[in-house]
């Protein structure tokens, strides 16, 4: 993996974003993403999850990637151009062209009281990605490839569709300026899990034929898995795990992997859990103790887990922040 | 702690919460545009006592609706057209249709409790935990203060929950710690029968796998009865004894968890367990094709015959009726034949 | 105008408010018929009660009530009418401004927002027309009570847009290339839509209150016919004490007619209008 920002898509450096939370009269600075590094490479598309649970700082990152929000520390970086300098003429003209956010509910995503068609114009007029005498093709073209097509959905409001077409027609709108990148945001988890499924191999479809990488963040790692060439857990800020989802899904190292990944229900009533698993404590205390964020609940903690903080370590061909693996 | 799955045929169960021929329908008239949404018909259920009842279906199929009306939570434009609820509490039959306001009062959360899925709504955002606990026990029963504070301490211990919570407001809490305190809110009065709608969406797998463990605990502990509502296939194998399947308004299977997750009949309950993804491996999963009907125009027939790859000519005309196919193992399809026939 | 149709087939109270309201504005044009000048006096036999001939009666000046009402609604309407365009106008921009662009442009809006909620009305008005007594024309009046009546208006509009601000499709309308004015009049207008008819209506209370209250003082444009003017009129030449009531019933009862009117037309809207029965609405139609 090249770690130069020039051959890269989108390129993470140390990438810390704080927010100060206030106790009486004190305030603390509080890391909801902390020193992540990641890479996604230029040319080769891929789906690059992004997991853990709510509150690991998966949607601030998810914000810093869309430009919604600018880093504290270190830099974030897209095909060479640091993301939080750029102007919002530059985003316009440039930068919302290449990448695109899909979100997680989508009748959130759509005003009520606009005709649901109204954005799939706006975007392409906009960005005058066809001409007026051609729109009407031009959408009929890229609605048909979420399995929609105009005439089914023009002129209708977004509460007469199912959660399910809603969330295609915004897949569609976020195609229509051919985007390198998408950032979807939990797209599924509004979504029945017999739904989720037509979404997420759509998103497989996209990267293969269409060369459009995603940065699919969730929480449900069985789609992750399914779906995704490269995961990384994120735990109270922290990547904790990175690498491919053969590695870290087929054989988790890092504990808190292993407890994501025992956690989800299994349709097999021959498979349920028999371990209690003990569960986070109050947020803040998480993420201001030191050392390991993950100590309080690991089961192989050691006496250093709670004063030092553990580095990354390169192991079985991933990346693991954790003094297990520190050989 | 391994969960048993008690048997379903034993004898000495008795019904708790018996639903005939249930007929729900939400009637709107807005602006002169009337409008009937069958959102439950013609659903009959008994639940035991003592057993997890879980209902499964897509959104959008009824599930909630079916709650409400189950729960005798029935507001305009929602009415019931046919069918009765009768509760088996205390050895007294009550039909939830002929209860006055005051007795369901009576009942609510004492005997009969609800989880709702937003925990965030339930809790007052301006007092702290405890002092929620002490408004709600109150308002059921004649206790001081200190009393309501002991009463929810060692409830709360019981089920785990950090202590710290009680002098926290809702906002400072998690998600997950959130929708846990609702559930022990919920069950603080040792009710008989919980309805839980939802109560895990939105949350993540870990704190998911926690709300799940606090209701078996809760479950156990008491022998109640729970009523659990979730489209999450997994969190049905996990915790209910016996899960029926929504589709459109209908009620297509009911069995055992075993049963219907091993050998399901309807084609729909063998889609719903297909298209979930597994760490089997990536080969392409299928989808469902196409959506569920809309509930005010539902189709002729069986109502899964759109979307079903079986479907007959029959399936168009005519409403398969629910078929006994082996003791406590009952669905509603045309190529299904009747182990009594 | 199927919208039209659709509130005055089932909104019972639009029904009756346009009824009220299409009876306000017949007077209203009739006034630009009238057989008389809106000043001229001795017109008429002095003081005749109502009757065939002149319908509401005459004034101690031989003025036809009657007309001189089609008058007074029309120049009250006029003052209020601008008035309400004024205020909801600032109002409707500074509160989409500094709700929208947030920081400095939010702080300095803010602040000249609060001091103006502060300010006591009545007596700066009094003050006001005190001064420039004399010169005040009933459109200066109009435009004064614009410029006193917007701060409260405008802070609800600011705290609605900063709620809207935040929600998805804001962002969704961002990244469709939507540039901040477009986002704000497309996107978050008609949400605010409801709040402002009955912020229209409630101006509309306002200034017909404050343009009677002070032609009572007699600190408005007196020459001018207006329902408050009319009052003022009325009382000087002691319609009460001689028992010609008539003089006084016609503005008091026009003016409580015009008020019930805009009220009622706005609760219809209201409803209409609303998120959440607009909904329900838009699914009866699928």
């Amino acid at each position: 993996m090249s770690s130069t920002s020039a051959h890269a898509l989108l390129h993470a450096n140390n990438l810390s974003k704080t927010f100060d939370i206030r106790r009486g009269f004190s305030s603390q600075a509080f890391y909801a993403v902390d020193t992540v590094s990641f890479n996604l490479d230029i040319g080769q598309a891929e789906i690059f999850s992004i997991a853990g649970e709510s509150g690991s700082g998966k949607s601030t990152l998810a914000k810093m990637m869309l430009g919604m929000e600018a880093p504290s520390q270190g830099t974030l970086s897209y095909k060479g151009r640091e993301v939080s300098t750029l102007s919002n003429r530059d985003k316009r003209t440039w930068f919302y062209k290449e990448v695109q956010p899909i979100f997680q509910d989508p009748f959130a995503a759509f005003s009520p009281l606009k005709r649901i068609d109204h954005y799939l114009y706006e975007t392409l007029f906009n960005y005058k990605v066809a001409k007026r005498a051609e729109a009407d093709a031009y959408l009929d073209g890229v609605l048909a490839e979420v399995g929609l097509s105009l005439a089914e959905i023009k002129g209708r409001y977004p509460n007469e569709l199912s959660g399910g077409q809603a969330q295609r027609v915004a897949i569609a709108r976020a195609l229509i300026t051919k985007p390198s990148l998408l950032v979807a945001d939990e797209p599924v988890s509004m979504l029945d899990a017999s739904l989720r499924m037509s979404i997420v191999n759509m998103f497989r479809t996209l990267k293969d034929e269409h060369n459009v990488s995603i940065i699919y963040i969730t929480h449900d790692l069985a789609t992750a898995y399914y779906s995704a060439d490269r995961i990384a857990i994120m735990l109270r800020g922290w990547i904790v795990e990175l690498g491919t989802v053969d590695k870290v899904l087929g054989d988790p190292l890092h504990p808190y992997t292993q407890n994501l990944k025992e956690s989800i229900p299994q349709v097999d009533p021959d498979k349920t859990w028999d371990k209690v698993t003990d569960l986070a404590e109050l947020e803040a205390d998480a993420f201001l103790r030191q050392g390991c964020r993950f100590a309080a609940r690991c089961p192989a903690v050691m006496s250093k887990c709670h004063t030092q903080e553990p580095a990354v370590y390169e192991h079985k061909g991933r990346k693991v922040k954790c003094f297990l693996y520190e050989s | 702690m391994k969960v048993t799955t008690p048997n379903v045929t034993t004898q000495n169960m008795t019904t708790i919460v018996s639903a005939k021929d249930l007929q729900a329908y939400y009637v709107t008239n807005a602006y002169g545009v009337a409008r009937t949404v069958k959102a439950v018909d013609n659903i009959s259920i008994d639940i035991q006592q003592g057993e997890v009842y879980g209902l499964a279906g897509e959104s959008g199929c009824g599930k909630s609706t079916l709650l409400k009306v189950l729960l005798g939570d029935i507001q305009p434009p929602l009415t019931v057209l046919g069918g009765s609820v009768h509760y088996q509490l205390d050895g007294e039959l009550q039909d939830a249709a002929t209860m006055t306001v005051e007795d369901k009062r009576d009942i609510r959360w004492r005997q009969v409790s609800y989880i709702p899925q937003g925990s965030m709504h339930v809790l007052n955002p301006v007092r702290r935990i405890q002092d929620t606990f002490h408004d709600f026990i109150t308002t059921h029963k004649q206790t001081t203060k200190r009393e309501s504070k002991e009463m929810t301490q060692s409830y709360l211990r019981d089920l785990g929950l950090p202590e710290k919570v009680m002098r926290s407001y809702p906002h400072q809490l998690s998600g997950g710690m959130r929708q846990r305190v609702t559930i022990a809110l919920a069950t603080i009065l040792w009710p008989k029968l919980i309805f839980a709608d939802e109560p895990t969406t939105a949350l993540d797998v870990v704190v998911q796998r926690g709300v799940i463990q606090l209701l078996r605990d809760i479950q156990h502990k008491e022998n109640s009865t729970v009523v659990l509502i979730t489209h999450d296939l997994g969190v049905h194998a996990n915790l209910a004894d016996r899960i029926g399947v929504l589709y459109a308004g209908k009620l297509v299977e009911e069995a055992a968890t075993k049963t219907i997750l091993k050998s399901p009949q309807h084609p729909y309950t063998k889609y719903l367990i297909n298209s979930l993804p597994s760490f089997a491996g990536h080969s392409a999963k299928e989808s469902i094709p196409g959506r569920p009907p809309a509930l005010d125009k539902p189709p002729q027939g069986c109502r899964f015959h759109p979307r079903c790859p079986l479907a007959i000519s029959k399936c168009e005309h005519e409403e398969p009726p629910m078929l006994e196919l082996a003791p406590g193992h009952r669905a509603a399809c045309h190529l299904l034949t009747s182990s009594s026939a | 105008m199927k919208i039209l149709i659709d509130l005055i087939r089932f909104s019972p109270s639009f029904r009756v408010g346009t009824m009220i309201l299409s009876i306000v504005v017949t007077l209203l044009v009739m006034s630009f018929f009238s057989p008389y000048e809106a000043d001229e006096r001795r017109a008429v036999p002095r003081n005749e009660p109502p009757s065939r001939n002149y319908i509401l009666g005459t004034n101690s000046q031989g003025q036809d009530v009657f007309w001189m009402l089609t008058f007074g609604i029309r120049n009250s309407l006029i003052v209020a009418g601008l008035a309400v365009a004024i205020g909801r106008g600032i109002g409707v921009i500074l509160g989409l401004v500094s709700g929208y662009l947030g920081g400095l442009w939010d702080r300095v809006l803010s602040s000249v927002v609060d001091s103006f909620i502060v300010i006591p009305r009545l007596p700066l008005l009094i003050l006001i027309a005190v001064m420039v007594r004399g010169q005040l024309t009933f459109i200066g009046l109009g435009i004064i009570l614009g410029l006193l009546d917007w701060a409260f208006p405008s802070k609800r509009y600011r705290a609605q847009i900063l709620s809207l601000k935040e929600r998805d499709f804001t962002q969704t309308a961002v990244f469709s290339g939507m540039r901040t004015f477009k986002i704000v009049t497309q996107e978050h207008l008609p949400f605010i839509t409801p709040l402002l008819l009955a912020d229209i209506v409630s101006g509309f209370l306002f200034a017909l209150g404050m343009e009677v209250t002070l032609a009572i003082f007699g600190l408005s444009d007196m020459d001018t016919q207006t329902i408050g003017t009319m009052i003022y009129w009325g009382n000087y030449y002691q319609a009460l004490l001689t028992n010609r009531i008539w003089v006084l019933a016609a503005p008091i009862i026009a003016s409580v007619v015009v008020v019930v009117g805009f009220y009622l037309i706005s609760l219809g809207l209201t409803t209409y209008l609303d998120p959440r029965t607009r909904l329900v609405r838009l699914q009866a139609q699928s």
